[in-house]
């Protein structure tokens, strides 16, 4: 029992990474209907950013929570943009192509990104050591052993998808999202400008890859120029599995991924991978649009 | 002139679908573009709210060039664009519609006042106003869309077939607040194959074909003159 609870919080701090992950590939899809095959280098480049404003501000520092706050924030700030940058010169020119051509100038951004950021002399090609932003304090539960940081890292998640619902469904911009998300010719003759609205999603998109990216390399402290694309292909099966284009969808199948592949792997590590795909395939044939997806209505 | 439009050329790749039409709207008019499927009429309309590309040609409101240029900004200026097919936003409720369609007034007294307008025209979507607008039925859509133009509120408003697939008794309601709005000082351009309908109500008509204009006047000699009345008034 208290092994199960351990493995429970590892889950879901794992499948927080994932959830956090999987929104972008969803908000993408929602509002240009495209896989953005990149979107897993906004989590390495995410991690790169917040090692190296601690490294460059803060080195050998024990980082407060304020701080660590603060800094992770900036990252997601810096690759936000890069996010929106990626978009504008490799996206939004064939928009209006078949979406084979986008899915090519996406495989060619994250092959582009992962080789330039190697060549790079100081980013690669050798693996970057992520400094640990928080002490870790252990406490008990009864006679549980839990970890301080993971579970801060669930509850931030939590609260940072909280919001980001409420700005989906409450605010103006949010609206726009999903106006634009049903029709774009509609939305713009309401007055509203398209493309600010695209380049905001992939801001947000590409901002909470980075905060995953950073709450997985505190855990796993090892960063290279390939680690988004791993995480990138758990998170995209996670957003599937909840329902393509559902922001709701992409956060519970993130949990589920996470707490699926910390289980398994604790019986056997090899398979956590491979049953992740397996978990896909049959939630895909009991409900092929996905946990929380609408069966697709074909526009006439 | 509110509106002029000089020799609109507009084509779908090798398609010439509009072919250099010249044609103009008054403030305070009803015009309407009558003609068959695939005349060139949601073409026209389209690219003068910007959402095709002119190829040749210019098209003037309020004595500005706005050929080409995007369509929130058009709308910005004035034109309100009610689309064929209605193009409500089925994932929002009745109420965020019309939320979005309100998005560029900055008189919150204004957008409120254009609400209730827009409950007391149909008071149907008054009592659907918080459900998700895929529920609603097509004329309910109808209604929905032509409130959400008048919400918006431009000086022009331009309508593509808003009679389309609608029972008669709906088409009279639609119809009869376009004319309410024309008195309220809006100026209207409007799409319709029902020609009739839209002969009766407008003061002007042009008659397009494949991509050109072919027959030009006031509404009311178009009504009568034979070759309209043989191709689009059956009978
Ligand atoms: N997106 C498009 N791509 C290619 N061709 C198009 C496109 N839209 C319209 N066309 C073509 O352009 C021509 C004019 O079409 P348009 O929709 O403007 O006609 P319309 O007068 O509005 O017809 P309807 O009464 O059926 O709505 C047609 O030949 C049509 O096939
Ligand atoms: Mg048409």
């Amino acid at each position: 029992m208290e092994k199960f609870i351990q493995l429970l919080v590892y889950g879901l701090q794992l499948g927080s990474i994932y959830a956090l992950l999987a929104i972008g590939y969803t908000m993408v899809f929602g509002i240009i209907r495209m896989i953005n095959m990149a979107h897993g280098d906004f989590l390495m480049m995410g991690s790169y950013a917040v090692f190296f404003i601690v490294s460059l501000f803060f080195a050998d520092q024990m980082l407060g929570p304020a701080i660590a706050l603060f800094v992770i924030l900036a990252g997601a700030s810096i690759t936000g943009f890069i996010g929106v940058g990626v978009e504008r010169i490799a996206y939004k020119p064939l928009r209006n192509r078949p979406k084979i051509s986008s899915m090519i100038a996406a495989i060619g951004v994250s092959l582009f990104t992962q080789n330039f950021f190697r060549a790079i002399p100081f980013i690669g090609p050798n693996p970057r050591t992520f400094p640990k932003l928080l002490k870790d304090v252990l406490f008990y539960v009864g006679p549980i052993q839990l970890s301080l940081v993971r579970i801060v890292v669930i509850i931030l998640s939590i609260v940072i998808m909280s919001v980001l619902y409420f700005i989906i469904m409450k605010t103006t911009i949010g609206m726009e999202m999903r106006a634009a998300s049903c029709d774009k010719d509609a939305s713009s003759l309401m007055g509203i400008n398209v493309n600010r609205v695209i380049s905001a999603t992939f801001f947000i998109g590409a901002g909470l890859a980075a905060i995953s990216g950073a709450f997985y390399a505190n855990n796993y402290p090892v960063l290279t120029v390939t680690m988004g694309a791993t995480l990138g292909n758990k998170a995209f099966i996670a957003a599937v599995i909840g329902g393509i284009g559902d922001i709701r969808g992409a956060v519970l199948g993130g949990f589920i991924m996470g707490v699926i592949e910390i289980m398994i792997s604790s019986v056997y590590s090899e398979l956590a991978y491979g049953i992740s795909f397996v978990v896909l395939i049959i939630i895909l044939l009991l409900k092929p649009e996905g946990l929380l997806g609408k069966p697709m209505i074909e526009k006439v | 002139m509110l509106l002029e439009i000089k020799d609109l050329h507009v084509n779908y790749g090798a398609i010439k679908a509009v072919k250099g039409i010249s044609f103009y709207v008054d403030k305070g008019e009803i015009v309407t573009l009558i003609g068959a499927n695939g005349a060139g009429k949601t073409t026209t309309l389209r690219t003068i709210t910007g959402l095709e590309r002119a190829a040749n040609g210019t098209v003037h409101f309020k004595d500005k060039d706005i050929t080409n240029i995007a369509p929130h900004r058009i709308v910005e200026m004035g034109i309100t664009h009610v689309p064929e097919g209605r193009r409500i936003f089925t994932n929002l409720t009745v109420m965020e519609n019309l939320k979005m369609a309100a998005l560029l007034r900055k008189d919150p007294e204004g957008k409120k006042a254009s609400y209730e307008e827009v409950f007391e025209l149909f008071p149907r979507l008054k009592e659907r106003r918080s459900q998700p607008s895929i529920t609603l039925s097509g004329g309910e859509q109808q209604m929905l869309a032509v409130g959400r133009a008048i919400v918006t509120g431009g000086d022009l408003v331009v309508l593509d077939e808003p009679s389309m697939g609608l029972a008669p008794k709906i088409v009279d309601e639609i119809f009869e607040v376009i004319q309410r709005m024309n008195k309220e000082g809006k100026t209207i351009l409007l799409n319709e194959q029902n020609a009739f309908m839209a002969l009766s109500i407008a003061n002007r008509a042009y008659v397009l074909e494949t991509g050109n204009i072919t027959i030009e006047g006031p509404a009311s000699d178009l009504l009568t003159d034979p070759r309209v009345k043989e191709a689009y008034l059956g009978s």
